[in-house]
């Protein structure tokens, strides 16, 4: 699906989860000058897996925690405001957790 | 936006001035949920807040249940000892089990997420405390004048 297609709600986040593939990912992270290696894969799977399992968006502990790479890390991986960068990404809805 | 049109970036700047156990967590919070949203945060630790930055009290700071009026305890039982320890245990208890991180946990965190931390100069002198009596995380000692200084456009919350 191209990025032109893709629906998205009004603060950025993909409005049908059904929409989201790996290359989708790659070229949403494009747009926001992040280019995707396996360390950020590890962190995007996390938190769709801890999405799916849950139902809820987890913030950056909960990633952190289960992705196993420290805040910090995260904080290189996906530079200026990784929680809504990983969620846009990962296409799952804006997190839920203050933490 | 600035003058050259070019948008200005977002920031925010806590003042925590109560070292309590329930008032650290607010500003904590909130800088972090900043930096977690790609806004600017930085911290400013006075008066009692200094407690929250404070190597020797950060690891036991405790609810303030007298004087409160949220507190679920009246007053004159609140004031009992040991209520407060009691009280404060439980807090902790129900945190952990929201993954709510401890006081020293939580400022390492906000140090990682690239948040900048800073100690008040004059409530320093007037606890005859000198830098090496905060965490490391603590950036710079300030005057309250640096930090006006530096939270130039920013947001400002007082806490």
């Amino acid at each position: 699906m191209s990025l032109e297609a893709v629906q998205t709600d009004a603060e950025g986040y993909l409005a049908n989860r059904d929409d989201w593939s790996q290359e989708l990912a790659m070229k949403l992270a494009k747009e926001f000058n992040v280019e995707l290696g396996d360390e950020h894969w590890k962190v995007l799977n996390a938190a769709r897996a801890i999405e799916t399992e849950s139902g809820s968006s987890p913030g950056l502990r909960k990633i952190s925690k289960r992705a196993d790479t420290p805040i910090k890390a995260i904080y290189t991986l996906f530079p200026d405001g990784p929680a809504k960068l990983i969620a846009k990404i990962a296409g799952i809805p804006k997190p839920k957790s203050c933490l | 936006m600035t003058d050259s049109g070019t948008p200005k970036k977002r920031s925010l700047s806590v003042i925590c001035s109560k070292g309590s156990f329930d008032m650290a967590y607010p500003g904590l919070i909130l800088a972090n949920a900043a930096r977690m949203a790609g806004v600017d945060a930085r911290l400013f630790f006075t008066f009692w807040g200094l407690d929250i930055v404070n190597k020797k009290k950060i690891d036991h700071l405790h609810l303030s249940l007298v004087g409160n009026p949220s507190s679920p305890l009246p007053t004159m039982i609140a004031g009992l000892p040991g209520v407060e320890a009691l009280a404060t245990a439980q807090m902790r208890k129900e945190m952990e089990r929201l993954d709510i991180p401890p006081v020293r946990e939580f400022i390492e965190m906000l140090d990682d997420a690239g948040a900048d931390l800073y100690g008040c100069q004059m409530a320093l002198d007037m606890f005859k405390l000198t830098k090496d009596d905060l965490v490391p995380q603590v950036k710079e000692i300030l005057t309250a004048m640096d930090f006006m200084d530096m939270s130039e456009g920013a947001q400002i919350v007082f806490i």
